[in-house]
C-alpha cells in the first residue's frame, strides 16, 4: 500500500490548495462542478423549451402554469413578455443550450474532469506532464463560460442561429437581436474554449505518452485511458479548424471582410457592402471540427463505460485490442465524414455518396465495440450498482441512437428526415444521453476516490430509472414526431395545420422532460449531499483493479509513495481462475496474488 | 492458500471451467512481463510537436478556405507589396543564424550562442517591422482589409503568423537570460533545440502562406 507523501511538498494555504492548485486532481474538481454549474443552466433552458413547445400560446395553457410563466416574465422581460415567449428569444434558447451542453458540459466534464482525474492515477503518474498549463487550462475554460453566459445579458440577448452558427446570418449583427453582442460572445468563447481545449490536449496526450509509470505499457492502459489519448489527439487536430473558422467569422462581423457573406446580400431593403465569399465554407469548417466534436465527446463515454462495465461485470472487458483499435478507426473517420451534415446544401450526389459510404463504414468499429460490451456482460454475474446501471444505460442510449444515424448517414433518407426531430432526437440520444449516462456512471464509480465517501444508492437508483424512462421518452418519441414532418427550431407547433394530430405528443414529450429535469435535482442533491455526510468509502470499495483504487480516498498531493508503482499485468484480471480474489491489482505479481 | 500450479490449472480445464488466461505470466495482454524503456522523446519535444500539429491545422483551415474562395468569381488579386519579399529573407536568414546557436552551444561555445540568439532575435523583429512595412505599403497602395477576399486574407495571414512568431521572440529571450546564467551546457540544451525548431516551423509555415500569397 502507499502511503501520501504530503511530507514531500510544502503546506499549502487554502487558496494554493483548492483554488489557484496545478494537482491535477483538484484541476478535475473545479472543472466538473463547473460544468455541472454550466449543465444546471443548459438544463434550465430546455425546460423552458420544452414549457413553450408544448403548451405554445397562452389560451392553451393549463392554469397551474401561470405562476411559472407569470415568474419567468418578470426574469427576462425581454424574451417573454406578459406570458407569451417571443421567437426570438426561443432561437436563443436553442443556440445557448445546444452550445453550453456541447461544450462546457460534455466536452468539459469527460476531457476536462475526467481527463485530469483519472490520467495520473490511472498511469502511475504523480501529476500532468505540464502542471501549470493544466491550470491554466481550467482558469481560460472557466473565463470561456462566464463570456459564455454574458451573452444572456447583453442587448438583444443571446445569439439566435443554434450552435453551429450557420453563416452568413451569424456574420451580420444586423440580422437579428442576438446577432449582434450575442453573436461576437459566442465567438469570444469558442475561441477562449478551443484555446483551453488545446492546453488540455497537450497536457493529456504528452502525459499519457512520457509519464507512465514503469510496466504500463501502451497496451496494458485502462480503456479510459486510450479514450482520452485518442480524444485529445482529436482535439489537438480538430479545435485548431473551428478557431480559425472564428477567427474569419469575426473579421467578417467587425472588420468588413466578406469570407462568408455573399456578395449583393439584400437585407432590410438594402444592399449589404459585402464583396462576395462563401456561405457554405463555414459548414465546411464547421463540421470538419463538429464532427470529430462529436466524438472528443462519445469516445471518453465510451472509455468510461468499457472500464465500468468490466468492474461490475467482474469479467476481462471482451476484446481489449478490438476496442482500441475500433476507437483509433473512429477517430480517423470522424474527420472524412463531416459532409453528411451538409447533404441538404446542394452538395452533389456523388459527393453525397461518398459522404454516405465513409459515414455508414463508422458503424462497423461501433457495432464491434456494441458487441464487445455485450460480450463482457454474456454469462456474467453483473453487479447492478448505479454506476453499472448508467454504464448499462449508456450501451443502451448509444445502440438507440445509432441506430437512428444509419438512416440520417444515407443521403436519399436523409433528404426527407433533414431538419426534423427524427435529427434531434437522433443526436440526443447517441450524443447527449449517451454521454450523459457515461458520465454519470464516472461520477457515482469515482466519486469515492474524488472525495473519500460514497454516494447514496438509493438516490442513485432513483436518479437512474427516472434518468432512463425519462430520457426515452423524451427522444425516442421525438424521433416519431420527425417522421410526422415536425421541424426542428419552430418555436410554436400549433401553428401548422398538418402537425395538429400529434400535438399530444409534444406534452408527453414536455412532461417526461420534466420528470428528465427532476432526475437531475436528486442526483445534485446526491452529488454534494454526499461530499459531506456520505459514508466513508474504502480504499478499493469497488474491487477494481486499476492503480487509483490502492490510493487512499482522496489520495494525496502526488498522489503516489515515495515510489511510483511497478505495473505488473493489464487492467481486467477479473475472476482468474486459481487467483484468491475475483480481482488481481495491476501491481500484484503472482506470488502475491497465491501464496496467501 | 496453497501456490498455483500448471498442474491446478490442467485439473480446472478437466471439469470444464474455460481456459485460464495466460496466468501466472501476468494477464493476457501479452505484454512482456518485463518493464519496457522510457519512452524515448522528451516532454518538451512532444509537447511542442503536438503544438506544431495544432498551428498546421489552423493554418490548414486558413489555407483551405483560401483554396476555396480562390475559386470564386468575386476574388480579385491585389498586388504583393515588394517588402514581403525582403521580409521573406530575413526569416530565412535568421533560421540559418538559430542553427548556428546550436552548434554554438553542443561545442559549449557560450559567447558566440547568446551573440547568435541575439541575432535570431533582431532578425525576428526586424521582420515583424518589414510585415507592418508590408501592411503600410497596402495601405498607401488603397487596398485595405475589406477591400477583396486576397487582401483580407494577406492582412489576417501576416497578423496571425505575425503573432506566432512573436511567441518564438518570447521563447528566444528566455533562453537568451538562461544562457546568461550558464543553464545550458553541449549535453543539456534542449529548451535552445526547442526554440530551434519552433523557429523553423514559422520560417516553413511563412514560405507557405507567402507562396500562396504570390502564387494566389
Amino acid at each position: 500500500m502507499s502511503t501520501t507523501v504530503e511530507h514531500a511538498h510544502p503546506q499549502l494555504g487554502f487558496a494554493r490548495k483548492y483554488i489557484f492548485s496545478t494537482d491535477h486532481k483538484v484541476i478535475a474538481i473545479q472543472y466538473i462542478v463547473t460544468a455541472m454549474f454550466m449543465a444546471v443552466i443548459g438544463g434550465l433552458l430546455s425546460m423552458m423549451m420544452r414549457l413553450q413547445l408544448a403548451w405554445p400560446t397562452p389560451n392553451v395553457r393549463p392554469g397551474i402554469l401561470d405562476p411559472i410563466w407569470s415568474l419567468l416574465s418578470n426574469i427576462m422581460p425581454d424574451g417573454i413578455q406578459s406570458g407569451v415567449m417571443l421567437p426570438e428569444f426561443y432561437l436563443s434558447l436553442v443556440t445557448m443550450h445546444g452550445t453550453i451542453m456541447v461544450f462546457f458540459l460534455f466536452t468539459a466534464i469527460l476531457t476536462g474532469g475526467f481527463g485530469n482525474f483519472l490520467i495520473p492515477l490511472q498511469i502511475g503518474a504523480r501529476d500532468m506532464a505540464f502542471p501549470f498549463l493544466n491550470a491554466l487550462s481550467y482558469w481560460i475554460f472557466l473565463l470561456s463560460c462566464i463570456v459564455i453566459l454574458a451573452a444572456l445579458f447583453v442587448t438583444g440577448g443571446a445569439p439566435l442561429g443554434g450552435w453551429t452558427a450557420y453563416a452568413p446570418l451569424s456574420a451580420l449583427p444586423e440580422a437579428g437581436p442576438g446577432q449582434a453582442e450575442g453573436m461576437t460572445l459566442w465567438i469570444l468563447a469558442i475561441a477562449l474554449f478551443a484555446v483551453s481545449g488545446l492546453m488540455g490536449g497537450l497536457n493529456y496526450v504528452t502525459t499519457l505518452l512520457t509519464m507512465r509509470t514503469k510496466g504500463m505499457s501502451m497496451m496494458r492502459l485502462p480503456l479510459t485511458q486510450w479514450s482520452l489519448f485518442i480524444t485529445a489527439t482529436l482535439g489537438i487536430l480538430a479545435f485548431p479548424v473551428l478557431l480559425a473558422a472564428g477567427i474569419l467569422l469575426l473579421f467578417d462581423r467587425t472588420g468588413g471582410t466578406s469570407f462568408f457573406v455573399p456578395g449583393g446580400l439584400v437585407m432590410g431593403q438594402q444592399v449589404l457592402e459585402h464583396t462576395g465569399g462563401h456561405p457554405l465554407l463555414w459548414q465546411h469548417l464547421f463540421w470538419f471540427f463538429g464532427h470529430p466534436e462529436v466524438y472528443i465527446v462519445v469516445l471518453p463515454a465510451m472509455g468510461i463505460a468499457s472500464d465500468v462495465l468490466s468492474t461490475f461485470c467482474r469479467k476481462p472487458i471482451f476484446g481489449y485490442r478490438m476496442m482500441v483499435y475500433s476507437m483509433s478507426a473512429i477517430a480517423f473517420l470522424s474527420f472524412v465524414v463531416w459532409g453528411h451534415h451538409m447533404f441538404m446544401s446542394g452538395m452533389s450526389p456523388v459527393l453525397g455518396s461518398i459522404f454516405t459510404l465513409t459515414t455508414l463504414l463508422i458503424a462497423i468499429p461501433s457495432a464491434i465495440k456494441v458487441f464487445n460490451w455485450l460480450g463482457t456482460m454474456w454469462g456474467a454475474r453483473i453487479r447492478f450498482v448505479t454506476p453499472m446501471l448508467f454504464a448499462l444505460g449508456f450501451v443502451s442510449m448509444f445502440v438507440t441512437g445509432g441506430l437512428s444515424g444509419i438512416f440520417l448517414g444515407t443521403s436519399a433518407a436523409d433528404i426527407a428526415m433533414h431538419d426534423t426531430y427524427f435529427v434531434v432526437g437522433h443526436f440526443h440520444l447517441v450524443m447527449a444521453v449517451s454521454p450523459l449516462f457515461a458520465g454519470f456512471a464516472g461520477l457515482y464509480y469515482w466519486f469515492p476516490k474524488m472525495f473519500g465517501r460514497m454516494m447514496n444508492e438509493t438516490l442513485g437508483k432513483v436518479h437512474f430509472w427516472l434518468s432512463f424512462v425519462g430520457a426515452y421518452i423524451v427522444f425516442h418519441t421525438m424521433h416519431s414526431l420527425g417522421v410526422v414532418g415536425h421541424l426542428r427550431r419552430i418555436y410554436d407547433p400549433s401553428q401548422y395545420e398538418f402537425l395538429q394530430p400529434i400535438v399530444g405528443m409534444n406534452i408527453v414529450i414536455s412532461m417526461a422532460a420534466f420528470v428528465l429535469g427532476a432526475a437531475q435535482v436528486v442526483f445534485l442533491f446526491n452529488f454534494f449531499s454526499s461530499i459531506f455526510w456520505g459514508k466513508k468509502a474504502s480504499v478499493n470499495p469497488w474491487n477494481a483493479t486499476t492503480l487509483e483504487w490502492e490510493l487512499p480516498s482522496p489520495p494525496g498531493h502526488g498522489n503516489f509513495g515515495p515510489e511510483l508503482p511497478t505495473v505488473k499485468r493489464w487492467p481486467f484480471d477479473f475472476s482468474v481462475p486459481g487467483a484468491e480474489k475475483d480481482y488481481i491489482m495491476q501491481t500484484e505479481s503472482p506470488k502475491e496474488t497465491t501464496s496467501g | 492458500m496453497p501456490v498455483v500450479t500448471a498442474e491446478t490449472t490442467e485439473e480446472k480445464l478437466e471439469v470444464g471451467s474455460p481456459p485460464p488466461p495466460v496466468w501466472p505470466e501476468g494477464g493476457d495482454d501479452g505484454e512482456s512481463w518485463e518493464p519496457g524503456p522510457a519512452f524515448p522523446v522528451t516532454k518538451g519535444r512532444i509537447g511542442l510537436w503536438l503544438l506544431l500539429g495544432s498551428i498546421a491545422m489552423l493554418f490548414g483551415g486558413f489555407s483551405s478556405s483560401y483554396i476555396v474562395l480562390r475559386g470564386l468569381p468575386s476574388w480579385q488579386n491585389v498586388a504583393i507589396p515588394s517588402m514581403l519579399w525582403v521580409t521573406t529573407g530575413l526569416l530565412l536568414a535568421s533560421s540559418v543564424t538559430i542553427e548556428l546557436t546550436r552548434k554554438a552551444v553542443a561545442k559549449d561555445l557560450q559567447g558566440p550562442a547568446k551573440a547568435w540568439i541575439g541575432v535570431t532575435g533582431g532578425l525576428g523583429l526586424a521582420f515583424l517591422v518589414g510585415q507592418v512595412g508590408a501592411w503600410f505599403q497596402m495601405v498607401e497602395a488603397g487596398v485595405y482589409l475589406p477591400s477583396t477576399l486576397h487582401s483580407s486574407f494577406l492582412y489576417i495571414l501576416t497578423g496571425l503568423h505575425g503573432i506566432h512568431l512573436m511567441g518564438g521572440i518570447g521563447a528566444l529571450v528566455y533562453v537568451l537570460t538562461q544562457t546568461f546564467r550558464n543553464r545550458y551546457t553541449a549535453r543539456d540544451h534542449e529548451p535552445i533545440a526547442l526554440c530551434a525548431t519552433y523557429w523553423h516551423f514559422m520560417g516553413g509555415l511563412w514560405v507557405y502562406l507567402f507562396m500562396m500569397f504570390v502564387l494566389a
